[in-house]
């Protein structure tokens, strides 16, 4: 088989006309939803209204009424938040990072992997506030002259953890909304009712497609993925400065930062991956979102799968080979511990399963793939359960050793956060462009100049 | 026709290539005043445009810099000046400890800044009321098609030779756009009776809201568990204890820490002749004197001990300490009313230390002496 690599692949298949594109893209958005998508709804509201009510009841008696104990007093608050932070790791990768490696497939996914980070991070933010027991009174983790005349504590983790969050959802939101401007201005001129003219009007600020205004455009555009490539990478370092800054064994490692910035990417682009699988098929847009970006998704995970099944293999080289009993004990445990079946779940599900897309069979599956994306963020999930729990559990006095067990509240809460997130995620769809129409249009293949052809 | 006015003349084409030599031939022929209008960036446009490189990096840069600098310097006023604490061992200045922060910060202002000075003063936006919006020309531009459109205002603006020259470009459509007369002379009354109600009700939602969460929601249940709490508060009644009081007295013979008794209670000549003031007639000492005579005596003495405070005829008299009486008095003597109170003044053993009683004492030598001052201290 012989390729010709001199001429560029086209990203968008059957090289549609813009207006077909640009129908395509809005017409989720004029007609009105139909019965499968409330079905949709209801469920995601019914798993929210579940972590509503657990949540409402928290607020009543306290944490504890969660399974939380002494020595465990970090358990499925922090494993969610941890976790959800990592899903939004995906949508900055592919928007910033992918951006400045020019990967041109990216065009397809980016505006719906965006809004996912913008989801996902809300979703994440809520757990720390939870997790204070008294969500009312979590102003004080922002520096304000108050009247006790104290300030936040600058040297700790926790408080990094407030500023990256939020400048990560801040500078996410931006980004999201400086790319849906366009699109604004699109959805404008082609609305028909008076009602939705004026939103539009609003939300694209006036713009009209000048070059005058594209020139400075492509340039913010490319400032702000440069300034949100190191921002994702910090976010989870930061994330993973909440344990590696502590003197704890099993948390008190240089691996961290590395370690979870790859296994956020990793579970980010499941969870991406299992959403696009059914975005696509739904918007009939199997030519936008082509197999293709699909197959390089998966290589991401298959790549980013095996960064983290390294870092699980490095822990315990390391454990063993730093001659710190402690810290050896501490990994056995994890592995042959009361929590051991978390730990085997978590290596099948992260480093044995993702290793099948070496076949670019199951690679181009769609049923396998799913299957695997699924495994993927199960495996995730019980990551952060496996680090926080079997650390905290098994603390220096043997007098002082517990046993985490969730209570019903704790899984409602777990429940409630997945339907917060789809239930964004679905109101989402049928209320903004799920792909980004400007940006898709610039992609198609007679988009450009020919003489400027791949510039 | 004749009363409307021309903003732009505007044309159409159908493909990336015509309107790049479009955007090459106008820019040649002179036109500045104009302007190209494309549904997604079309490459090589700027250069055609004889457009100069964005600077908005020069701002991000600058917005960047500030960034990193004020949260540099605002943890180092926090942390190391405005309560200096140590935490882990951590100088104040802990600069290794400052960087996430910093970095955020940096990050925070610099994203966030550009994209505001790009939209506000880069681009005018927001800007609804451009006379190209609600064109055909513009509803054309969005999906599919790709403008051109030379302002009028331009200095070598003449419709026929634009018109000319358009259609000698293959224009597909060529439109004149006009001002929207209504918008041209739409004045924004800003006392506007519909604007005064909106800006009346947001007044009263945002105070009454902040009201009622700070003085009326945190009391309620949940938000008030920590108040409500098993215990018995101070000055409450009780049935636990025969008195009915919450709190309890001390036990007979307690002793506070740091207490020293006062031995001459009943025998003010012997205070007066035993003790003596400990205290060296500093600067120092006498500052505290008059900080502490300020606070206790001067409501009653006045603030130079002439009894003349503005209690002055609403209680019995207080007496001047300028008396022939108190100026024969020993130290010990003033000492011990101040201790054990005089007649209707109460004791202010209990609000003043050791120290400071002593240092009030310097203080009202200090103020005789200044009535009554001799010659020599002059000196």
């Amino acid at each position: 088989m012989s390729v010709d690599y001199t001429r560029e692949v086209s990203v968008i298949e059957g090289n549609p006309s813009f207006s077909a594109v640009n129908e395509l893209i809005s017409r989720p958005l004029d007609e009105r939803p139909d019965k499968k998508f409330y079905f949709a709804l209801a469920i995601t509201l019914s798993m929210l209204g579940t972590g509503a009510v657990c949540l409402g009841i928290t607020f009543w008696f306290g944490t504890g009424v969660w399974g939380l104990n002494n020595p465990v007093g970090w358990a499925f608050d922090i494993v969610n938040f941890v976790f959800w932070v990592g899903i939004g790791h995906a949508g900055t990768l592919i928007s910033a990072i992918l951006f400045l490696f020019r990967q041109r497939w990216r065009t397809g996914i980016a505006r719906f992997a965006e809004g996912m980070t913008i989801f996902a991070v809300m979703t994440a933010g809520l757990f720390p506030l939870i997790h204070t027991g008294r969500p009312w009174l979590d102003g004080y983790l922002l520096p304000y002259p108050n009247q006790h005349h104290l300030w936040v504590n600058f040297t700790s983790p926790l408080l990094w953890d407030v500023f990256a969050v939020s400048t990560y959802f801040t500078v996410s939101f931006v980004f999201w909304y400086i790319g849906l401007m366009p699109d604004f201005a699109n959805l404008r001129d082609r609305a028909k009712s008076r009602i939705k003219k004026i939103i539009y009007s609003i939300f694209s600020l006036g713009w009209r497609h000048s070059h005058r205004h594209w020139h400075h455009y492509e340039m913010i555009y490319l400032i702000l993925a440069g300034f949100a490539t190191p921002l994702v990478l910090s976010v989870h370092t930061i994330v993973s400065f909440d344990f590696a800054v502590s003197i704890l064994p099993g948390w008190h490692t240089t691996i961290f930062p590395p370690y979870f910035v790859a296994g956020a990417v990793f579970s980010g682009f499941a969870m991406v991956q299992n959403v696009l699988i059914f975005i696509r098929k739904i918007f009939n847009m199997e030519h936008i979102i082509t197999m293709d970006t699909l197959e390089k998704m998966n290589k991401i995970m298959l790549l980013t799968g095996s960064m983290v099944g390294y870092a699980y293999g490095m822990e315990f080289f390391i454990a063993w080979y730093g001659g710190n009993p402690i810290e050896f004990f501490v990994f056995v445990n994890r592995a042959f511990g009361d929590y051991a079946w978390s730990y085997w779940v978590m290596v099948s599900c992260n480093l044995l399963f993702p290793q099948l897309f070496w076949f670019k069979k199951i690679r181009t599956n769609i049923k396998a793939m799913f299957v695997i994306g699924v495994l993927v963020n199960v495996g995730m999930w019980f990551e952060r359960f496996v680090i926080i729990v079997t650390t905290l559990s098994r603390d220096f006095l043997p007098s002082s050793w517990g046993f985490f067990t969730p209570t019903i509240f704790d899984l409602g809460i777990l429940i409630g956060s997945f339907g917060l997130f789809f239930t964004l995620l679905l109101l989402f769809t049928k209320t903004l462009p799920v792909v980004s129409i400007a940006e898709v249009k610039a992609v198609l293949d007679h988009a450009q100049p020919k003489h400027h052809h791949g510039e | 026709m004749s009363d409307k006015k021309l903003y732009s003349i505007t044309a159409l084409f159908n493909t990336p290539d015509e309107i790049s030599k479009a955007a090459e031939v106008v820019t040649n022929e002179g036109f500045k005043k104009f302007d190209v209008n494309t549904p997604y960036p079309v490459h090589g446009l700027s250069s055609r445009m004889k457009l100069k490189p964005s600077t908005l990096g020069y701002f991000a840069l600058a917005l960047g810099l500030s960034g990193a600098a004020i949260a540099l310097l605002f943890m180092y006023w926090t942390m190391s000046i405005d309560y200096p604490m140590i935490i882990g061992g951590k100088p104040f200045f802990a600069l290794p400890a400052f960087i996430p922060v910093t970095f955020e910060v940096t990050v925070l202002l610099a994203s966030v800044g550009t994209v505001l000075v790009m939209l506000f003063f880069f681009f005018r936006l927001p800007n609804n009321s451009h006379p190209l919006h609600d064109t055909e020309y513009m509803k054309k531009v969005s999906v599919d098609k790709f403008g051109v459109s030379i302002e009028a205002k331009d200095p070598i603006f003449d419709a026929e030779k634009v018109k000319q020259l358009f259609a000698s470009l293959g224009a597909e459509k060529i439109e004149e756009i006009y001002y929207d007369e209504e918008e041209i002379n739409h004045k924004h009354k800003i006392f506007e009776p519909r604007f005064i109600a909106f800006l009346f009700v947001i007044a009263i939602v945002v105070s009454g809201g902040t009201y009622f969460t700070l003085n009326k929601l945190l009391y309620m249940s949940p938000f008030n568990f920590m108040l409500d709490q098993h215990r018995i508060n101070p000055q409450t009644k009780t049935n636990i204890f025969a008195d009915g009081f919450a709190m309890r007295p001390p036990v007979d013979g307690t002793v506070a820490r740091g207490t020293i008794p006062y031995l001459y209670k009943d025998d003010p000549e012997k205070a007066g002749m035993l003790l003596s003031n400990p205290l060296l007639a500093t600067e120092e000492n006498l500052a505290l004197g008059q900080k502490k005579f300020n606070t206790f005596c001067s409501p009653c003495h006045g603030y130079f001990g002439a009894g003349d405070s503005r209690l002055n005829g609403q209680f019995p008299n207080p007496p001047s300490l300028h008396s022939e009486k108190l100026i024969q008095w020993q130290d010990g003597r003033i000492y011990h009313v101040i201790q054990v109170g005089q007649n209707i003044m109460p004791s202010y053993s209990k609000q003043l230390t050791e120290n400071e009683k002593w240092a009030i004492v310097l203080y009202i030598r200090a103020l005789q002496r200044a009535l009554n001052a001799k010659e020599d201290d002059l000196k």
